[in-house]
C-alpha cells in the first residue's frame, strides 16, 4: 500500500532521515519506534506532505507522493493524528469534525460519518457545541482521532497517540486504534511508549538517529535484547 | 441626538476599515499597513467608474469594491506571499512599503488635487425630526454597515471558506493536514478585507467628500488603533474598538468644545491605558492556551 524506498530530509543543515526505507501493507498495523529527535515525526510529517522530502520516494497504490501536496495526499486517503492532538481550540466540537471533513462534498455521507464517530466516542457528542479547548486531555485525544476519521482514511497515522495522557485514557487509546483497525484501516502508529505499540503491531521498525536500526514482527522485537534494554526498560 | 447619530456612523465606518485589519491579522498575524491606503485606492476607482466612465453610482460603487478586492489579492500575491516563510516581521515592512507604494502611486497617476467624490441626491438629504436634524448618509451607514456586519458574520460562521479562515488562524499546519488550501484561503481573505476597506471608503467618501491620495493614512490609523483596542484579531473587538474612537472624535468636541483640541491626545490615551490593562485588547484572545 504505501512504499518508502531510501527517503532522505533535512531541516536546514541537519540530516533528520538518512535513507531510510519500509513498508505498509494494506491492512497490518506498522509502529515505528524510536527515542526523541530520532525522526520518527518526520516520517510522518514527511508522508503527509508537510515536509519536503530531499531525495527517494514514498509511493502510495503506486502514485509519488513526495510531489503531490498535503491537501492531495488526504484526498487519496491519508491523514495523520498529529501530535500533541492540535485540534482547534476556538472552534466548538462539532466544528473540528466538520474541518477533518473538509475535502468531503457528499453532505449525506458526512453526516452519517459524525453519527458514527459519536458513537465511537459518545462524550463528544455531549459535548458537541462546546469550545475543543475545553476538553480534557484525553477528550481532545478522541477529538482528534474522530477528525482524523471524517475525512474516511484508508491509512491511518498517528503520532505520538499516547503522549501527555493518563495510563486509563493511553489504554483506551490503544482500543480505539485497534477498533478502527479492525474496520479495515491500515494503522501506522510512532510512539515512544514502545512496549504497548509493539503489543499491538503486525510489524515494526526501530529508527535511531534517521537510520533504520532494527524491523521485525512486533513479537520478535519485544523479544529482542537490544530492543529490551533500550526501549523496554531492560 | 445628532451627535449621536453622527458618533455611531463615524463609529461603523472606523469599525469597517479596523474590521479589515482584523481579519488578515487574524487568519495571517500580519498587520497590514497598506490597508489604509488600499481603501483610498477602492475610492479613486469608484471616483474614475463614475466621473470619467460614466457608470451610475450605485454600480460604480459595486465596480469600485470589486476591484478593490482584486487589488487585496494582487498585493497580497506580490508583497507578502513571497515572504510568508520568513519572519513576520518581514512582511510588516513589506506592507509599509507598500503603502507608500500605493499613496505614491496614486499621486503619479491620480494627481495630489482632491477631487470630489460623487454623492448621490439621496445621500444628501437631511432628515429633520422636531429638533433634531439627521443627515440622511449617516442613517445610510449605519443600516449598510449593519448589513454588512452580519454578512460577514455569516460567511465567518456558515459557509465552508469561513471555516477554513477560522481554523486557519489557529494552525497553519494543522489545517493543510486537513487538506484546506492554504494560499487560496489566504488570498480569499485578503479579498474579502480589501472589499470591507472599500465599504468602508464610500461612507467614509460620502461623509467628507473630498478624495486625495492621502485620504487613506487618517482612517488607516484610527482603525488601526480600533482594532488595537479591540484586540487585534478579534471582529467583535474591531467594532467595539471603531465605536468608542467615533464616540470619542465627534462626542467629545460636541460635548465639551473647548476641549476639542485634545481630541487626539484622548484617543492614544485610550490606547495606552487599554494597552498597559488589557495588553491583548478588550476582546483580544490569551497568548497561549491549552494543548
Amino acid at each position: 500500500m504505501l512504499e518508502i524506498t531510501d527517503l532522505h530530509v533535512h531541516y536546514g543543515g541537519i540530516h533528520a532521515i538518512k535513507g531510510i526505507s519500509m513498508k505498509v501493507e494494506e491492512g497490518q498495523i506498522i509502529s515505528l519506534i524510536g527515542a526523541n529527535g530520532a525522526g520518527k515525526s518526520t516520517t510522518l510529517r514527511t508522508i503527509c506532505g508537510l515536509k519536503e522530502a530531499t531525495k527517494g520516494s514514498i509511493k502510495y497504490e503506486g502514485v509519488e507522493l513526495t510531489k503531490l501536496d498535503t491537501s492531495q495526499i488526504v484526498k487519496r486517503g491519508i491523514t495523520m493524528v498529529p501530535e500533541g492532538r492540535r485540534i482547534f481550540p476556538n472552534l466548538s466540537v462539532y466544528e473540528n469534525l466538520m474541518a477533518g471533513a473538509y475535502l468531503r462534498k457528499e453532505r449525506e455521507e458526512v453526516k452519517k460519518d459524525i453519527d458514527y464517530v459519536y458513537g465511537l466516542f459518545p462524550v463528544l457528542k455531549e459535548r458537541e457545541a462546546q469550545r475543543a479547548g475545553t476538553l480534557s486531555g484525553g477528550e481532545q485525544q478522541m477529538l482528534a482521532i474522530g477528525r482524523a476519521l471524517m475525512s474516511k482514511p484508508r491509512l491511518l497515522l498517528f503520532d505520538e497517540p499516547s503522549l501527555g495522557l493518563a495510563p486509563v485514557i493511553v489504554k483506551e487509546v490503544f482500543q480505539m486504534i485497534k477498533r478502527i483497525h479492525s474496520e479495515g484501516v491500515t494503522i501506522f502508529l510512532v510512539e515512544q511508549n514502545a512496549y504497548e505499540a509493539l503489543k499491538l503491531c503486525d510489524y515494526a521498525y526501530v529508527l535511531e538517529t534517521g537510520t533504520i536500526v532494527l524491523q521485525g514482527t512486533g513479537k520478535q522485537l519485544l523479544e529482542d535484547e537490544r530492543v529490551r534494554k533500550a526501549y523496554l526498560g531492560g | 441626538m445628532q451627535h449621536l447619530v453622527n458618533a455611531i456612523s463615524l463609529g461603523f465606518v472606523f469599525g469597517l476599515v479596523a474590521v479589515g485589519y482584523a481579519l488578515v491579522y487574524g487568519v495571517v498575524k500580519l498587520v497590514n499597513f497598506a490597508h489604509g491606503d488600499v481603501f483610498m485606492m477602492g475610492a479613486y476607482m469608484m471616483f474614475y467608474a463614475s466621473v470619467l466612465f460614466g457608470f451610475p453610482w450605485l454600480a460604480a460603487v459595486i465596480f469600485g469594491i470589486a476591484l478593490t478586492a482584486l487589488l487585496g489579492v494582487g498585493i497580497e500575491k506580490v508583497a507578502y506571499r513571497p515572504l510568508r516563510k520568513y519572519p513576520r516581521i518581514n512582511s510588516l515592512v513589506s506592507s509599509i512599503g507598500m503603502s507608500f507604494l500605493l499613496q505614491n502611486f496614486a499621486v503619479v497617476v491620480f494627481g495630489g488635487i482632491q477631487r470630489s467624490f460623487p454623492v448621490p441626491e439621496m445621500m444628501k438629504k437631511t432628515i429633520i425630526l422636531g429638533e433634531v436634524r439627521i443627515q440622511s448618509v449617516s442613517i445610510y451607514t449605519i443600516i449598510f454597515s449593519i448589513l454588512v456586519v452580519l454578512l460577514l458574520t455569516f460567511i465567518l460562521q456558515k459557509t465552508r471558506i469561513g471555516l477554513a479562515m477560522r481554523i486557519l488562524s489557529t494552525d497553519f499546519e494543522t489545517a493543510r493536514l486537513m487538506g484546506i488550501n492554504v494560499d487560496r484561503t489566504i488570498s480569499f481573505t485578503f479579498a474579502l478585507g480589501s472589499a470591507l476597506a472599500a465599504v468602508s471608503a464610500v461612507f467614509y467618501a460620502l461623509r467628507y467628500p473630498q478624495i486625495f491620495p492621502f485620504m487613506g493614512q487618517y482612517p488607516g490609523s484610527r482603525a488601526f488603533i480600533a482594532a488595537v483596542v479591540g484586540g487585534i484579531g478579534s471582529i467583535k473587538g474591531a467594532l467595539v474598538g471603531g465605536f468608542l474612537l467615533g464616540m470619542l472624535t465627534v462626542l467629545l468636541p460636541a460635548a465639551f468644545p473647548e476641549y476639542s483640541g485634545y481630541r487626539e491626545a484622548l484617543i492614544f490615551a485610550l490606547l495606552v491605558i487599554v494597552l498597559v490593562f488589557k495588553p491583548n485588547g478588550l476582546f483580544g484572545q490569551e497568548v497561549g492556551e491549552k494543548a
